[in-house]
């Protein structure tokens, strides 16, 4: 399959990618890592006259820490925030960056790509949101900071922009006392998940919560937050029972459809799942525990 | 808008198995076409078509990609290594070798893929798990061997690869 033809244009910053995108409005679009928009392409379900190369830009792909914050570069790739330190220091970030897809989507998709994407059932916002993260956009002549919870508007609707571009997301490294985790459930490597949730626990001592952040993905247009889930937790000892009533709250708050990953009620169940094993993990971390997760799938659970 | 913003041929200058190419291509020519229609290289096989198969899996600087899933100016300064690239001197790669000793194929049309992928993970890692060879191989689909002798085989190449290292 060939996409239509199509002008290609290497830029050299990020401020004249966005000038000329800008320009060029709804026939140009940003080529990032590619890997959901040139099977749209190929099917030419998007068929852009002007393709802006983002990839020769320098410096965009950084993954640096400074004063306690984690700056994520929007072409930084899924498989080098996999290899990377700071995925290791947070590991819900691990959790993510390892899982999604397969090596080879890894190996090019970014993240800035991901979240200005706006897929359903993307991975990297649910993580973000539990991270409470911010993205910093660039348009031709400036910069702006955008809480990842206001950018984030619908499926595949977010608040960039005309001409307005992903130069990073910036995450808080969380405290000592703080653990997290992203469980997500797919039929088989490739594929989107069929329920996911991304989990961050601060917990005030060894067992009792003072704050939780759960977002689940899959199961709505945006991420959905689950705020009965982290009423069940706040300020309470995190026993069995307690967990398995949040994960039971988690469950009501999945809005999820019948599609080909599975029905609604069957995607409801899974949430329950994976906020429960997410919610473990991250108790567990928060006690300095190594547990290692990731994606889950046949063959892999 | 301006219509002179960019161009739909591209100059690009790419390393595919060691040999610089120079070729001015079309913007939308991928690189899988790139390989086996401008270049000949028809090892590399198109197997869905749609990012999903693995059949395509070439090696880009060191890293596993679908070459399906990439334009061919994506490769450019770039090092592509495909299944040709493997054997040396006429003698096959070790991989390759066990993959016949395993039997870790059959009808053979997603084997250039799952020796690319393979040879990605044992690049950067000499020792791996049988879990980490499970994941490396997600990527890639067979109609055929139900997988286990695949499994067998890498684990085999890699087991040989890591006792010459020694």
């Amino acid at each position: 399959m060939y996409p239509a033809a199509f002008r290609y244009y290497r830029a050299a910053t990020l401020e004249e990618a966005a000038s000329i995108l800008s320009q060029a409005g709804d026939e140009a679009r940003p080529l990032a890592g590619g890997q959901s928009l040139i099977p749209l392409m190929k099917l030419r379900l998007v068929r852009p006259a002007l393709l802006v190369d983002l990839n020769s830009i320098p410096g965009l792909s950084s993954i640096k820490s400074e004063q306690g914050v984690v700056r994520i570069g929007a072409l930084a790739r899924h498989a080098q925030l996999a290899d990377s330190e700071l995925s290791q220091l947070i590991p819900i970030l691990h959790d993510c960056a390892a899982g999604i897809a397969d090596a080879q989507v890894r190996s090019r998709g970014t993240i800035g790509g991901s979240l200005a994407e706006a897929d359903p059932s993307g991975d990297w916002a649910p993580v973000m949101l539990a991270l409470s993260a911010e993205v910093r956009t660039q348009n031709s002549k400036q910069q702006r900071t955008i809480a990842l919870g206001d950018f984030l508007k619908d499926a595949y609707t977010t608040a960039l922009a005309n001409g307005e571009l992903v130069r990073e997301v910036a995450v808080k490294v969380p405290a000592k006392n703080s653990g997290g985790a992203y469980i997500a459930f797919k039929r088989c490597a490739s594929v989107y998940a069929s329920a996911s949730a991304a989990v961050q626990l601060t917990m005030a001592d060894r067992s009792t919560c003072e704050q939780a952040h759960i977002y689940l993905g899959c199961v709505g247009l945006v991420p959905l937050h689950a705020t009965a889930a982290e009423a069940e937790l706040r300020g309470r000892e995190l026993t069995k029972e307690r967990i398995s009533a949040a994960a039971e709250a988690a469950m009501e708050a999945a809005a999820p459809h019948s599609d080909m990953r599975g029905s609604a009620e069957y995607k409801k169940v899974l949430v329950k799942h994976v906020v429960k094993k997410g919610l473990e993990v991250s108790l567990r971390r928060s006690r300095g525990e190594q547990v290692e997760v990731s994606h889950e799938y046949v063959g892999r659970i | 808008m301006n219509m002179s913003v960019g161009s739909e041929r591209v100059q690009i200058r790419v390393t595919v198995n060691g040999q610089v190419h120079q070729r001015e291509v079309e913007a939308r020519q991928l690189l899988v076409d790139l390989l086996r229609e401008t270049l000949g290289l028809t090892g590399t096989h198109i197997g869905c078509d749609t990012s999903y198969c693995g059949a395509c899996t070439v090696l880009l600087n060191g890293e596993p990609v679908k070459s399906c899933t990439l334009f061919a100016f994506q490769a450019h300064e770039a090092d592509v290594k495909t299944v040709e690239g493997l054997s040396h001197n006429g003698d096959m790669h070790p991989l390759q070798k066990a993959f016949v000793q395993c039997h870790g194929l059959q009808c053979g049309y997603c084997t250039p893929g799952f020796l690319m992928s393979s040879y990605a993970l044992l690049s950067k890692n000499k020792r791996p798990t049988d879990d980490q060879i499970r994941k490396a191989l997600a990527g890639n689909t067979c109609r055929c061997t139900g997988y286990q002798n695949i499994f067998k085989a890498v684990r085999s190449a890699a087991d040989t690869l890591a006792a010459g290292t020694q």
